[in-house]
């Protein structure tokens, strides 16, 4: 079971490093972790992936909490939410299976981003799934290189983080 | 007004009552030692500036204060780790000020260059490195916020040299500390104190177990009253001890690895745990799968993240003790529970049969003896600092506490060296205590060089060292699991009261004990700091025992057969 973890912190030099040196010195075991701008520029969002079957979810929360800089912590996985993961793959292309390859990746709307004479780079966007099926599907044109982000998560609706708590001109929480 | 960051930091050191900083200056930190000379705060020089931490960690824990350690850059700062580590283990407040080389240099592996944030981020509650002089006094104000509040711990604040010089106008923050990611409270939901209330009142087989928690909250009335109201035992662990009056007919004393074998009996046996600011360390559980299988638990503590940390619990209920022992104290019904009572005192005789103060000895000074005795020739008010081994278990088991924050030791981090710079630190704290420091003769030698401290800053503390020539509790574990094959715990001493001698401690060496009384006694009227050497048994051993790992109930017990059979000859 995978756990989503949405986390607000404070956007200071550092911060990143303090979770992660919390998951390493916790032996917490994390799938993924991305971080990026919010809305407010004092907060950045980190989006966590957990294992729950090799670490409890609510001990990594409860953690993250112990931080100063963290602000607010939600494991979102129950809560309706756009999930995505965005992959740029680099995959042999040749005049015989580059047709394919481009119509693949219609199929999974996604887009080629680079054509260069034995090679193609797509650019696919969606749930963990999607991209792993679309991974499996390249797999057998030869990858030459792969990227992915590892998820980024919002819950659906008017609410911030499914809580039914916004506040205006930035002063969410 | 403009001031410099130097002295921002002493106005600030100021606002928070801040009297006494333990320190050591350098280089990276001279600006601020050369602006103290402005400020009415006494300086108290270490001579390592671990000693440094160990102090005003000693000071928190005796005074209830922040305690505030100052050191420079490079080796000074990495000298302050194991006390930062100790303090943040123990759930110390205080506050540690480093000076760092020039905001320029830093990355540049400058002449006592660390990155002393990085290698305290995991051993700090908070640290900072400030790299603006305007944003030094809200800082420092929020340092000492942190450090004292919620589950208090260290803060650390890295204050390069080109931020001491730089200067500012100072307008003190005067508002309260408002810090987006951390807000501790209490929260009880309804239905978490009405399961609580039912399961207390339904235990027929209950114990307490108060912890740390109890002294940092001040639950000490609450707790009693708790227990009285309900007739509840109270157990407690290692750094609780003095939370609830050893005298009072419901202490057990203390549980876990070396507690007494009735008070362990009474958790394995009990139908509900009330865990009160403790954190189930695995000191105190033994092997957690077979610990108290037969009971309910509430745990109740600040911290969330110890909530179902180590031990399952049916109730978790988040906050400060105080504050959620006074919600639940008018539910708690007076169940009768002597029968409970009376199967603690059935297992109790058992362990006073086995009890070495039954023993005179046989001719010859045991550690829990000397112990015991300092116990009575103080009457049981001193302040007690011990350092970690052997010393500090009877320490523990033989010397009664009545009242809060009298002992003072190394109880998470099990931190050697601790007991001298701490018990400086304590009597600092509380001069019109009698402070005694304990320790043993390994760990009294990793900061022994503190005497020099306790003589400069004219410091009354009584030191007993309990001198076994051995790394006593490493020895015992050698003995019990490694075939007595002693490797590297011999030591071969200076003699301690040579030692004190070169410092001009007066000090007394005991080999008999018929002379411990009399020689604590003529200790107490000394001047100034004092040393007693008590050459102890070599082979002796901390009863009972609970091996690493083992269940609760599985206790190495004091054989009472030798003991009979001494007491016969």
């Amino acid at each position: 079971m995978k756990h989503v973890l949405v986390a607000r912190v404070e956007n200071k030099p550092g911060v990143l490093n303090r979770v992660a040196s919390l998951f390493r010195r916790r032996g917490f075991n994390i799938d993924s972790l991305t971080v990026g701008e919010t809305e407010v520029p004092e907060v950045s969002r980190m989006t966590i992936v957990v294992d729950a079957t090799r670490t409890d979810a609510s001990r990594v929360v409860h953690n993250l909490y112990k931080l100063v800089n963290v602000i607010e912590v939600e494991d979102i996985t129950e809560k309706p939410a756009v999930v995505r993961d965005l992959v740029l793959i680099k995959v042999k292309a040749d005049a015989k299976t580059r047709p394919e390859i481009i119509q693949l990746t219609q199929v999974f709307r996604g887009h080629v981003v680079d054509v260069a004479p034995e090679s193609l780079i797509v650019e696919l966007t969606g749930e963990e799934d999607k991209i792993n099926s679309f991974v499996d599907v390249m797999r057998p044109f030869g990858i030459i290189e792969m990227v992915r982000t590892g998820i980024v998560a919002m819950v659906r609706g008017t609410s911030v983080n499914g809580h039914g708590r916004v506040g205006g001109n930035g002063s969410v929480l | 007004m403009e001031l410099t960051g130097a002295e921002i930091l002493w106005e600030c050191l100021l606002r928070e009552g801040v009297e006494l900083v333990f320190g050591y200056p350098g280089g990276a930190i001279l600006p601020t030692y050369d602006a103290m000379n402005f400020y009415p705060v006494r300086h108290v020089l270490v001579r390592h500036e671990q000693g440094a931490v160990h102090a005003a960690d000693g000071y928190a824990r005796a005074s209830g204060r922040v305690g505030v350690a100052m050191a420079t850059s490079g080796p000074g700062a990495t000298n302050m780790v194991t006390g930062i580590a100790t303090a943040m283990m123990d759930s110390s407040p205080v506050v540690c000020i480093t000076g760092q080389v020039p905001t320029l240099a830093i990355g540049s592996d400058a002449f006592q260059e660390t990155d002393v944030t990085g290698i305290t981020l995991p051993i700090t509650k908070h640290n900072y490195l400030v790299t603006d002089v305007r944003d030094l006094a809200r800082t420092v104000k929020e340092a000492f916020y942190i450090a004292r509040t919620g589950r208090p711990g260290p803060v650390l604040i890295d204050i390069p040299k080109d931020v001491q010089i730089a200067r500012t106008e100072f307008v003190y923050p005067e508002d309260p500390v408002e810090l987006p990611g951390y807000k501790p409270r209490t929260v009880i939901p309804p239905e978490d104190l009405e399961r609580a209330v039912e399961l207390i009142n339904s235990a027929r087989r209950p114990v307490i177990l108060a912890g740390h928690g109890v002294l940092m909250s001040g639950a000490m009335r609450e707790l009693r009253e708790f227990a009285e109201r309900g007739r509840i035992p109270v157990a407690q662990t290692l750094l609780g001890l003095g939370n609830f009056p050893a005298s009072h007919p419901l202490c057990l004393g203390m549980m876990g690895m070396h507690g007494e074998a009735y008070v362990n009996q009474a958790i394995q046996e009990a139908d509900l745990l009330l865990a009160f600011g403790m954190r189930f360390d695995d000191r105190v559980t033994g092997n957690v799968k077979t610990y108290a299988p037969k009971a309910r638990k509430i745990h109740v503590d600040i911290d969330p993240s110890e909530i179902n940390k180590n031990v399952k619990v049916d109730v978790g209920i988040v906050g400060d003790l105080k504050a959620v022992l006074q919600e639940l104290l008018p539910h708690v019904e007076p169940v009768d529970r002597s029968a409970w009572l009376e199967q603690i005192d059935e297992w109790r005789d058992d362990t006073r049969r086995r009890d070495i103060l039954n023993w005179d000895g046989g001719g010859k000074l045991w550690g829990a003896h000397v112990i015991h005795d300092i116990w009575r020739a103080t009457e049981g008010n001193a302040i007690v600092v011990t350092d970690v081994g052997q010393h500090q278990m009877w320490e523990a088991q033989y010397y009664r506490h009545e009242r809060p924050f009298t002992l003072i030791t190394s109880g998470g981090l099990g931190t050697m060296g601790f007991a001298l710079p701490a018990g400086i630190g304590a009597k600092l704290a509380r001069p019109d205590e009698e402070v005694w420091v304990i320790a043993g003769d390994g760990g009294f030698q990793m900061t022994q060089a503190e005497l020099a401290t306790a003589v400069q800053e004219r410091v009354p503390i009584r030191i007993a060292i309990i001198n076994n020539g051995y790394l006593g509790m490493v020895r015992q574990w050698q003995e019990f699991f490694y075939e007595k094959r002693y490797a590297a715990t011999p030591l071969v001493n200076p003699d301690f009261c040579k030692l004190a001698a070169a410092y001009d401690i007066p000090a007394f060496r005991v080999t008999r004990r018929e002379e411990v009384i009399p020689t604590v006694q003529k200790a107490r009227e000394v001047d100034g700091p004092v040393l007693i050497d008590f050459i102890v048994e070599k082979e002796d051993i901390v009863y009972p025992m609970v091996p690493a790992g083992a269940d609760l109930h599985a206790m190495i017990r004091r054989p009472v057969e030798q003991y009979e059979k001494e007491v016969s000859k």
